[in-house]
């Protein structure tokens, strides 16, 4: 594009497109860690269905007897455990659910149906009561119900652990935007300068019957390319510490942490970073100069 | 001439043509810059289509101001300014391009752009017209050696001397075939015989329909050529007609300004 305002070698051009290499070496960086937790957490979410799990004993004995008494226990603690405060719902796991779960260990058959198996009850809390839920007190009301009951707590903790990842991903997200708005504000001083430095020569245009968009498509053109080359050399630093990382974290694999990774959509996202970048750059200098050349009298 | 459809209401029926229309008006008008003293009082004048006028006066006499007012860098503080049939006293800045752009202006500080090539200061008035820069590149080159500065369509205006930068800043001026040329002082840099083809240039212009007003103290151009005056005094303007010629085969044409004395054989 043709331009008769040599915007390229005003200094504060260099500033900006450092400016924008840094802002998009943070954001992708931010962005990542945010993704990259986020599909953490979806992996965890997926993998718990409820929140807290209870385990009746099976009352003694074969036959259908023992079964009915445990069946009349299962509704017992139930029934307890709709009472308690923040939950939503209380659902026992069926035979075939049962079976199942053992399947991998006994293997399957006859013995099953002859085995007196503890039951299970999954317990769905409501997720605005998650974080006061006190697991001992439901613990204590189930045991009081039912002897021998007991409450695996091991899920609650991991679901406030997904509300901590949640908060954290969202704070990944923050980062981005108060990013883009500290290149907004870099882009509108940078403009405001150069609108100050070649006032004589933007005088000479509206002499001439510039409009005011020919000026101002010089100056978006001009961060357009300064928010391209910023952006790109952000991305490139930012991808050899991603690459790091990524090697810290495959060492940790096999542990309790779920898979740590970004899927192509996420890379995707990552990579448009340093377009959105320029492109924000571009708008915020084009918005400038009309805004300031109507004020001009 | 081609010209793009006027956006103006009935009574506007001004166009190009030599049919006596006025291309600018002046209704009482007064200028003060700030708080102090009016430097035009109740300054009243008529440009017609295609006519040729001479804007004369002593140094201060405001004629740099009066050119800015019809060219709109200066609003008239009192009366009104009336350019191409249109009231521009109080037009918003935004009509001001599609004005500027049927205007040609000289300015006498030249205002090129010293970053800029001679070519591609030429082409300024093309280019924020949005003309395609395949006509750029025909006509401009074009002009410029008309001017006499074929060699020297890539240098940069400091590079220029002063009458150069005038050549520079008239083919802008008259680049894109303006309605409306006006000159500040455009040949007090160059030597008789160009200003003598400066002004054939702008009446050329002026008999293909350009209204021209041009700003000098050089009396001999003004006795050269026989155009009517307007006359800036004490902040007022009269209407002179045109100064009988001198000898047309002035010995002295070259020498410094007002040689009346030494030009009549006594």
């Amino acid at each position: 594009m043709h331009t008769d305002l040599p915007l390229a070698r005003d200094r504060s051009s260099t500033l900006v497109t450092v400016l924008v290499a840094v802002m998009v070496f943070l954001a992708v960086l931010a962005a990542a860690g945010g993704l990259a937790l986020d599909n953490v957490l979806d992996r965890w979410t997926r993998d718990v269905a409820g929140n807290l799990t209870a385990q009746i004993p099976p009352v003694p004995g074969l036959g259908e007897t023992a079964k009915a008494a445990t069946d009349e226990r299962v509704a017992r603690a139930l029934d307890v455990l709709r009472a308690q405060p923040g939950v939503a719902s209380v659902r026992a796991l069926s035979g075939e659910e049962l079976t199942a779960l053992i399947e991998p260990w006994i293997g399957a058959g006859e013995v099953l149906e002859d085995l007196p198996m503890p039951r299970l009850i999954d317990i769905v809390m409501r997720p605005d009561a998650v974080p006061e839920v006190d697991p001992a007190a439901m613990g204590e009301a189930l045991r009081a119900a039912v002897p021998g009951a007991t409450l695996d707590e091991h899920r609650l903790w991991l679901s406030r652990l997904l509300d901590l990842g949640q908060a954290v991903g969202l704070l990944g997200l923050t980062v981005v935007l108060v990013i883009g708005a500290a290149t907004a504000v870099a882009v509108i001083h940078a403009t405001h300068a150069g609108l100050a430095t070649h006032r004589p020569v933007i005088e000479i245009l509206h002499m001439i019957g510039a409009q005011d968009d020919y000026i101002a498509r010089q100056f978006a053109a001009h961060a357009l390319l300064q928010g391209l080359k910023g952006g790109a050399g952000g991305f490139m630093l930012a991808l050899p510490v991603l690459a790091g990382i990524g090697v810290l974290v495959g060492r940790m694999k096999g542990g309790l942490v779920p898979s740590v990774g970004l899927t192509v959509v996420d890379w995707i996202l990552l990579t448009t970073l340093p377009f959105a970048a320029a492109g924000l750059a571009m708008v915020t200098a084009r918005l400038t100069v009309l805004r300031t050349l109507a004020r001009m009298p | 001439m081609m010209r793009e459809a006027d956006d103006e209401g009935p009574e506007d029926g001004l166009g190009s043509g030599g049919d006596g229309a006025a291309v600018v008006r002046f209704d009482q008008v007064g200028l003060r810059y700030d708080l102090g003293p009016e430097i035009f009082r109740d300054i009243a004048f008529t440009l017609d289509a295609g006519s040729f006028h001479f804007l004369t006066g002593s140094s201060g006499a405001g004629k740099s101001s009066l050119l800015g007012l019809c060219y709109l860098a200066l609003r008239p503080t009192r009366g009104a300014v009336t350019l191409f049939g249109r009231d521009v006293t109080r037009a918003p800045r935004t009509v001001l391009p599609r004005l500027r752009r049927r205007m040609g202006v000289v300015f006498q500080d030249f205002r090129l752009i010293n970053h800029l090539s001679a070519m591609d200061n030429v082409a300024l008035p093309l280019r924020v017209a949005g003309v395609p820069e395949s006509d750029i590149r025909h006509h401009v080159p074009e002009l410029l050696a008309w001017v006499g500065l074929a060699d020297h369509l890539d240098a940069r205006p400091p590079t220029l001397s002063g009458g150069q930068k005038q050549r520079v800043a008239i083919a802008r001026a008259v680049i894109n075939r303006p309605d409306l040329l006006l000159a500040d002082e455009p040949t007090g840099n160059v030597d008789d015989r160009i200003a003598t083809r400066l002004l054939h240039l702008f009446e050329e212009l002026n008999k293909m329909g350009t209204t021209v007003l041009i700003a000098t103290h050089n009396e001999q151009l003004v006795r050269r050529f026989p155009h009517p005056r307007l006359h800036l005094d004490a902040g007022g303007l009269t209407c002179l007609p045109p100064l009988p010629a001198t000898d047309p085969a002035p010995a002295a044409a070259a020498g410094p300004q007002r040689p009346r004395a030494g030009q009549r054989p006594v």
